[in-house]
């Protein structure tokens, strides 16, 4: 037993892959020394609290290294053996949690042990993304029936709505990344492209609706102009019909070169006059195209310019004449268009003062001040990019979103590389949520995204979100450490 | 399992997906970051705080190193605006004990200031009662944004000099504009020295760099302290004045109206200044600031009128004595040229009316007894030479350029705003309104004796006798005589040289000597001191004649001269000869040996006192003092010479 044991950790220091424990290691130590400054105390001048955050945070990435290691001994055959049972008990915990759990400002996800607190939202992401990963893994399952698109979505849907119960809507959002997992595993790439589109209009329609460009709302008119690209977009690569493609887009640079050189000399084109014109006309002309070219994927294109039009007009009639006034205005104020200084738009507005005070270098560590003298709200948890941008300037913030991004880029190609579907959905899985956190941490930190409570992974304080992607990211690696051994082709 | 090559393609959507969104969120960051300073500039406004730390103002002494004026700290109520939450109205008036409406008028009027921010320091309410701020500060900490300022006010140790001291007012707006070193609320000289001195005395604001954080707190110092400027107090100004002869003059001045210039020749450092009436300095620098102001400014008898600078008067006889210097140097005359007068000038039909005294008269004689005749004959004579001069106009402008050596008809350019330039004609003036060449020296023969168009003021009078002290030149009057840390300002101690001979000089100030001990001003001859001089009747169109009185001592080693002028005063020996001898005694010798007249002097009113004190701040205190005189009439002639001049 003990040979074999030795012979199992040699191999597993040559299969680990070390370049994701690199990267962890460097976000985890940079992580410490960021959250040592947001919780700097000026006034005394202590580094390193060992009842504050700073030296939490050291204790919480101690813990996390054993957590990390003890994920990294086990057999990978536990994770897929004991995937749906893990899932389930999690599911549970979600549940008793929100009979058990004490009020956080109307949150109900905190479980109180001792002085400290654990989030198991948190780490209900990595028994999801096993139990998705077992799922796909069944022998013969794939996303080719009603049945089974429905199976997976349940596996997604139902953590989804136990946090919702929770009142931690942020950390439920987290989970519909998954739909990343479900394209690469052959779901319709229609859906995903409906989906990114559909929350494209709803933000810019609504977003940009107050301003009036060319006599209509610019929203509508941002929206229209994002169509008339989509379509000629699609025209390229999915009809991939040279002629259309390069007949709707001189169309469509004539007409604007037009209303462009008649707005110069102050003739004004009313937007819908325009558009409508240029809307019809593609439709007409693409009906005429059917004769010549592929006509299911031109039917395709026809109703996604008319399904695209239809939505911008429903969500800007929904907005106004459906929501109540005060549901229209938290749905602004989340997404910045309303102003309110004390609010949400007072943290985004504090945060944005932060990054932008920053400038290239950064105002050097321990020297920021929005961030100091507490100007940004919850700055070592969902707001610590903020001090990054203040103290470390575009260098600093540059740096930790590459970072992102090789971490999210490695994880696609460990992925990529596994022998079995289980492999590769759970690091599939794995790379959606850091997608997701990256883009709506950051995103809402430089006013881009509205205000969703998530954190930074390994930035944000807190033991429960540090744990749960170290667990993510330590049973990915152990998968991965095994993956030869279980080729199966 | 089979691997799907199609699906596999599937990671360069999710992975463009991420590129593009990162690319997205780099450009944001950039914007951010790069894009424009706002938020480096919001991100200072927000923690850091500068409060102004106001340096002490400097001290003023005089020239026997006596310290007049000093500081006091008075507490401001100030406040950043953006820092004001959720007040309390209503207790913070009660506090103050201020009504709602006023309230609102101190916060518009703040708003108004050109130099307005909300992150700036902006004053509330200055100078706060001691009650106030004992109120206000007991519950500063329920009015968040609010706190006390620190500032000085000023204090005097003399109730004299107000003229040459002046106070401190707040800036206005256009100064705020014109000069960056002010803000609204701050304080700045107004007449005086307070004000011409004001870029040394004021000294150099302090700041300190506080860190506050995002609950208004004030965290302490940022960089500890580093970034804080200590105030530089301002310079303290040595004065020439002798707060003391200043005080005895003013004394002396009481319930008259008109001034007396005393000058130490050699250095024409400006000993005393007295206005009269004048008022108490104090009385501008407190609370009441503003009502003792209005109080002043609407009083008929012009407290706040310098007269001593800004008085132009006829200067009367005491004008002869340029006279006779000018005819002199042009050869007009000289020591043994004697003119006729019989009770006065008279020359075609034109008499100009004298007193009696010998006759035919030489020019010591004619100073001595104050001759009328003897000058108007004199200036005729100049101005009739056309062999000379070429023509009335030509002679005349001879003339002129004379008196502008002596500083007659110009500014002296005296340390102290708000000088008079007097007035001295032109030739071109007598063209304009005379007719070119239809005037000949008939017409303007009482420029002569003091009278005519002739203007000047007490100044230039003093500065006069000064420039005969010292038998041919000045030196610019002026009553700084020392900066702490800059020392002595050149444009102070400028040497005008009169182009007149020194021995014609020594014939002036002869004649000035045979003045007091035979002469018109013989009542002011004190054993001892050696005293020239020379009276003034001045006419007045307008009522009684002025007194005047111009003279210095001793006479060959000349320490003051001195000019005093009384408006109303009869003739130059009741008021004008008294008052002059006394403050030279005073000057010289420290003591009086005429103490009655000194105090005669001090009790004559020549107008209603009741007049004199309405509306007059601080006129009761002093009336319940010393009962003032109800006379209107002069004092028994001191001179008993009942001849006019």
């Amino acid at each position: 037993m003990e040979l074999r044991n030795d012979n199992e950790n040699t191999s597993l220091i040559k299969s680990v892959d070390w370049l994701t424990i690199i990267i962890y290691l460097v976000m985890v130590v940079a992580g410490i020394v960021t959250i040592m400054s947001a919780s700097h105390n000026i006034e005394t001048g202590i580094l390193i609290d060992w009842s504050n955050f700073s030296g939490k945070q050291i204790i919480w990435a101690g813990l996390s290294l054993v957590i990390g290691l003890v994920l990294l001994l086990l057999d990978r055959r536990i994770y897929e053996a004991y995937a749906y049972p893990i899932y389930g008990v999690m599911i549970i915990v979600l549940i008793v949690t929100i009979f058990i759990a004490p009020d956080i400002q109307g949150s109900r996800s905190w479980i109180k042990i001792g002085s400290n607190s654990i989030q198991p939202a948190e780490f209900a992401k990595f028994a999801t993304a096993l139990a998705l990963a077992k799922l796909f893994d069944t022998y013969g399952f794939a996303l080719n029936s009603w049945r089974n698109y429905a199976i997976a979505a349940a596996i997604i849907i139902t953590p989804i709505l136990s946090i919702i119960l929770e009142r931690e809507t942020g950390s439920a959002l987290v989970y519909t990344s998954l739909i990343f997992v479900l394209y690469r595993e052959g779901m319709s790439g229609f859906v995903l492209f409906a989906a990114l589109c559909a929350i494209t209009y709803f933000v810019v329609v609504l977003k940009f609706a107050a301003v009036i460009f060319m006599g209509i709302p610019l929203g509508i008119f941002i929206a229209f102009v994002i169509i008339m690209v989509l379509t000629v977009v699609m025209l390229a690569i999915f009809v991939k019909s040279f002629t259309l493609t390069r007949n709707v887009t001189l169309a469509y640079a004539a007409s604007a070169l037009i209303v462009g050189t008649l707005a110069w000399f102050g003739i004004e084109v009313n937007g819908y006059l325009y558009f409508f014109t240029m809307i019809t006309a593609t439709i007409l002309y693409l009906l005429y195209g059917m004769f010549h070219d592929d006509m299911r994927k031109i039917l395709v294109t026809i109703a996604f310019v008319g399904i695209s039009v239809s939505f911008i007009f429903m969500v800007d009639f929904a907005f106004n004449n459906i929501l109540q006034p005060h549901q229209q205005n938290r749905i602004k104020v989340t997404l910045g268009i309303a102003e309110d200084p004390r609010g949400v738009g007072y943290n985004v507005n504090q945060s944005k003062i932060a990054i932008g005070s920053g400038g290239m270098w950064g105002k050097g560590y321990l020297n920021g001040t929005q961030t100091k003298l507490k100007y940004v709200p919850e700055q070592h948890t969902d707001f610590i990019f903020c001090t990054i941008g203040e103290e470390a300037g575009f260098v600093g913030t540059t740096a930790v979103v590459l970072a992102f991004v090789a971490l999210i880029y490695r994880i696609i190609g460990i992925a990529e590389r596994q022998h079995t579907a289980f492999g590769r959905v759970y690091a599939y899985c794995v790379a959606s949520y850091f997608i997701f956190h990256l883009a709506v941490n950051i995103g809402m930190v430089i006013g881009l995204c509205p205000v969703i409570g998530i954190p930074l992974p390994f930035f944000s304080y807190g033991g429960s979100s540090l744990w749960g992607f170290t667990a993510l990211l330590f049973i990915l690696l152990r998968i991965d450490a095994d993956r030869k051994a279980y080729g199966s082709w | 399992m089979r691997k799907n090559y199609n699906l596999e393609k599937r990671k360069y959507v999710i992975g463009g997906f991420i590129t593009v969104l990162v690319i997205i969120y780099i450009f944001q960051l950039y914007v951010l970051q790069l894009g424009n300073e706002q938020y480096k500039e919001n991100a200072d406004n927000n923690a850091f705080i500068e409060k102004i730390t106001y340096p002490s103002r400097g001290l003023i002494y005089d020239r026997k190193g006596r310290l007049i004026v000093y500081n006091e700290p008075a507490y401001d109520l100030v406040m950043i605006p953006r820092d004001v939450h959720n007040l309390d109205t209503l207790e913070f008036c009660n506090t103050l004990r201020i009504t709602r409406e006023d309230f609102e008028k101190r916060m518009e009027d703040m708003r108004k200031n050109p130099n307005y921010s909300a992150y700036i320091q902006q004053t509330f309410m200055s100078q706060l009662t001691p009650e106030d701020y004992g109120r206000i500060q007991e519950k500063l900490y329920r009015f968040p944004g609010f706190f006390i300022a620190q500032r000085i006010l000023r204090q005097y140790n003399y109730h004299a000099a107000a003229n040459v001291l002046g106070c401190l007012r707040e800036v206005k707006e256009e100064e705020i504009k014109k000069d960056n070193y002010y803000r609204a609320g701050d304080y700045t000289g107004d007449m005086g020295i307070e004000k011409s001195y004001e870029k040394y005395l004021r000294g150099v604001k302090g700041k300190e760099v506080l860190i506050r954080d995002a609950l208004g707190k004030i965290q302490g110092h940022y960089n500890n302290g580093a970034n804080d400027v200590e105030p530089v107090a301002g310079n303290d100004l040595n004065l020439t004045i002798d707060i003391e002869l200043q005080q005895f003059g003013e004394e002396l001045m009481r319930g008259k109206i008109g001034a007396i210039v005393c000058i130490e020749p050699k250095t024409g450092e400006i000993l005393a200044l007295v206005t009269s009436p004048s008022y108490d300095p104090a009385l501008l620098a407190g609370r009441d600031r503003g009502k003792n102001y209005t109080a002043l400014w609407t009083d008929n008898f012009k407290p706040l009128f310098d007269r001593s600078i800004q008085g132009a008067y006829p200067p009367g006889s005491t004008f002869k004595l340029s006279q006779g210097l000018i005819f002199e140097q042009e050869q007009v005359i000289n020591l043994s040229t004697a003119y006729p007068c019989h009770r006065g000038f008279i020359s075609g039909g034109l008499r100009v009316g004298c007193h009696g005294h010998g006759s035919p008269i030489t020019l010591k004689p004619a100073i001595q007894t104050s001759c009328n005749g003897y000058f108007c004959w004199g200036l005729k004579h100049m101005l009739d030479n056309r062999k000379k001069y070429g023509s009335t106009s030509k002679a005349f402008e001879v003339w002129k350029n004379y008196m502008v050596d002596f500083g007659y008809g110009y500014k002296l350019n005296i340390d102290i705003p708000g000088e008079n330039r007097g007035f001295i004609p032109n030739s071109a003036y007598y063209d304009k309104n005379l007719g070119e060449g239809k005037w000949v020296a008939n017409s303007i023969i009482s420029d002569a004796i003091g009278q005519g168009e002739i203007l000047a003021t007490p100044l230039q009078i003093a500065n006069m006798s000064a420039c005969i002290a010292n038998r041919g030149y000045y030196i610019t009057p002026h009553v700084v005589r020392k900066i702490a840390g800059v020392g002595v300002l050149k444009k102070n101690i400028e040497r005008h040289e009169t182009r007149i001979n020194k021995e014609y000089f020594e014939h002036a100030v002869e004649g000035m000597r045979m003045s007091i001990t035979g002469g018109t001003s013989r009542s002011g001859n004190v054993p001892g001191l050696d005293i020239c001089g020379k009276t003034g009747t001045a006419q007045n169109p307008h009522g009684r004649d002025h007194s005047a009185f111009m003279g210095f001592a001793p006479m060959n080693d000349p320490k003051i001269a001195v000019a005093v002028y009384v408006e109303n005063g009869g003739f130059g020996a009741t008021f004008g000869v008294p008052i002059g001898t006394l403050m030279i005694e005073k000057y010289l010798s420290g003591k009086l040996t005429r103490e009655s007249l000194a105090s005669s002097m001090s009790n004559t009113s020549i107008f209603s006192t009741k007049a004199y004190g309405a509306g007059r701040p601080g006129a009761k205190q002093k009336e319940k003092a010393k009962p003032a005189e109800e006379k209107t009439t002069e004092t028994p002639n001191p001179s008993n010479d009942g001849t006019k001049e």
